[in-house]
């Protein structure tokens, strides 16, 4: 049976308003998502029937408060394939990068290395350069192909035994090119070195089996995978996790607190300090179980056809040129173009007034963009709920920029 | 289609390239970035004796609405003092609905741009760098 689009849309109320007399044609899922009836069904569901704090009370809505969102951790431990507790909920996807960078960073030493890559987002740079500037650690970077993959033949080259950790995009944001894991990996593994990897834009398209990966930490967002705002996922390797000082200090994160000294509780309660973001949580939970419901062999082909719709229809209007891999082997649904003598900015302005949303400019990866002498891109990032009328409302529209603004 | 950003009298303006380009011996040089979007103006102004501009040339690596107001102030820049530049940005200001009263020839051209918000700071931006080149 070939991939249902009209009833996945179905469940995003988003999609079928009008806003000044136009459809929705959501092809900015790579900034954040939209969110199923599911997700907010399962957090009304918490407001109103199981409101409280949790792991505190003894009270029926504390305890109900407190299955739930241990149930979201169970949810999205399956999406992940890692067991319930290697779970940690965290602020967001940068939320859990600056978490292993404090935590992890914490245990490294003045002149050991940490590699990343060129196309890496800023939240996982950033992080890693205020390690380096309170800790002394030393920051590396791997090269970018010109078709927008990380260049893995330059792994041997950087890899060295003082490499401590590698960490890099799972999928691309700008270019959607997916990284090779396995080969990272095993290269990684011989210097000794840990491997962490950002799955911001991977998550969104399909449950994970992060054991079979081989790699040590994994990071997403909530809200670019069909969840709330202000969640994310922290995973760890148990053993890592355990020799790691928490992040923050606060409530619920402490083995016994005295005025002299305090000893922490075990992941993932020792880096969860405070009250966490229940609500958020359990949207989450409902969406790792939305997505793990889905077909994703058949989403993924429905998405992989408008990557070639969209391709297609690009190379017919002169002056586009694409930035990222040509193929749809080894890719996700995420694609930058270039339109000759028009600024990108101008190109997203014209696409909204089509009521097409794509985000343009540099996505928080300046160093990909200074590398490549680009101004920006226009990136059409997609969803299992987008359809060939999204497609073909983008196209009008680049056309029409072409044709008015150069 | 809805709204119409791209007006026509924006979209000369910045084909109009009006002062685009480096200065021979430039008085003041002056780069200004805008990091939310990576837009980005160089700014080479040439002064006479009394502190007004003689000359003006602009470099933007940015969108439409960046260069209209580069070619839009290269226009009408020359010969005015600090004080005369600050009548242009209140002009600007105006057109964008952020301050009352009536605009004028050529930034009354930015008055679409009133309704998009996100957009405003990139009209503004070689405003900005000729405040930063006089001051
Ligand atoms: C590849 C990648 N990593 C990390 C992030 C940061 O996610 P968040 O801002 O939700 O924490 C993003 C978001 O744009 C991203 O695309």
């Amino acid at each position: 049976m070939s991939f249902d689009v009209a009833a996945v849309r179905g469940q995003f109320p988003i999609l079928s308003e009008i806003i000044d007399g136009l459809p929705v044609h959501y092809l900015d899922n790579g900034a954040s998502a939209q969110t199923p009836l599911a997700v907010m069904d399962a957090v009304r569901h918490y407001e109103t029937t199981s409101r409280a704090n949790v792991l505190r009370g003894v009270h029926r809505l504390a305890e109900r408060a407190t299955e739930a969102y241990e149930n979201a951790r169970a949810r999205v431990a399956s999406f992940l394939g890692v067991p319930t507790m290697e779970v940690v909920f965290t602020g967001g996807c940068t939320a859990a990068i600056n978490l292993v960078a404090f935590s992890y960073g914490s245990l490294l030493k003045p002149g050991d290395r940490i590699l990343l890559s060129e196309i890496e987002h800023h939240s996982n740079i950033v992080p890693w350069q205020l390690l380096r500037s309170r800790s002394g650690i030393e920051l590396e970077m791997l090269p970018v192909t010109t078709d927008g993959r990380i260049d893995l033949s330059a792994l041997p080259r950087f890899l060295t035994p003082k490499t401590k950790l590698v960490s890099l995009a799972h999928v691309s944001n700008v270019t959607g090119a997916l990284l090779d894991v396995r080969a990272v990996v095993e290269a990684a593994k011989s210097v000794g070195a840990k491997v962490m990897i950002d799955g911001a834009q991977r998550a969104p398209h399909g449950p994970l089996d992060l054991p079979s990966l081989g790699i040590d930490f994994y990071a997403f967002a909530g809200h670019k995978a069909y969840g709330p705002n202000g969640i994310g996922v922290l995973w760890g390797r148990p053993e890592l996790m355990e020799a790691m000082p928490p992040f923050m200090g606060g409530g619920s994160m402490i083995g016994r607190v005295t005025l002299a000294e305090t000893t922490w509780a075990p992941s993932p309660r020792r880096f969860e300090a405070g009250t966490p973001a229940i609500g958020p949580a359990i949207g989450l939970g409902a969406a790792c179980a939305w997505m793990q419901a889905l077909d994703w062999a058949g989403a993924h082909d429905h998405e992989m056809a408008l990557v070639q719709r969209l391709m297609d229809g690009l190379q017919k209007i002169e002056g586009t040129r694409l930035f990222g891999p040509a193929s749809l082997q080894n890719r996700y649904p995420v694609v930058s173009f270039m339109l000759d003598g028009v600024h990108p900015h101008d190109v997203a302005q014209t696409l909204d007034s089509f009521g097409v949303a794509v985000r343009a400019g540099h996505h928080c990866a300046q160093p990909l963009m200074d590398r490549f002498d680009l101004d920006g891109t226009t990136r059409v990032s997609m969803a299992p709920y987008n359809d060939n009328s999204d497609i073909d409302a983008l196209l009008a529209g680049v056309a029409h920029a072409a044709k008015t603004l150069r | 289609m809805s709204d119409q950003l791209y007006q026509e009298r924006i979209v000369a303006l910045a084909k109009a390239k009006t002062g685009a380009g480096k200065l021979e011996n430039p008085t003041r040089t002056v780069r200004r970035d805008n990091p939310l979007c990576g837009d980005r103006v160089i700014l080479d102004i040439r002064l006479d004796g009394q502190g007004r501009i003689a000359e003006l040339g602009h470099q933007v690596r940015g969108c439409l609405l960046c260069q209209a107001s580069a070619s839009a102030l290269s226009a009408v820049a020359v010969g005015r003092d600090a004080a005369g530049v600050a009548e242009l940005r209140h002009d600007a200001e105006r057109a964008l609905g952020r301050e009352p009263g009536d605009t004028h020839e050529p930034f009354d051209a930015f008055a679409p741009v009133a309704s998009h918000k996100s957009r405003q700071e990139c009209v503004l931006l070689p405003l900005e760098a000729l405040k930063d080149a006089l001051s």
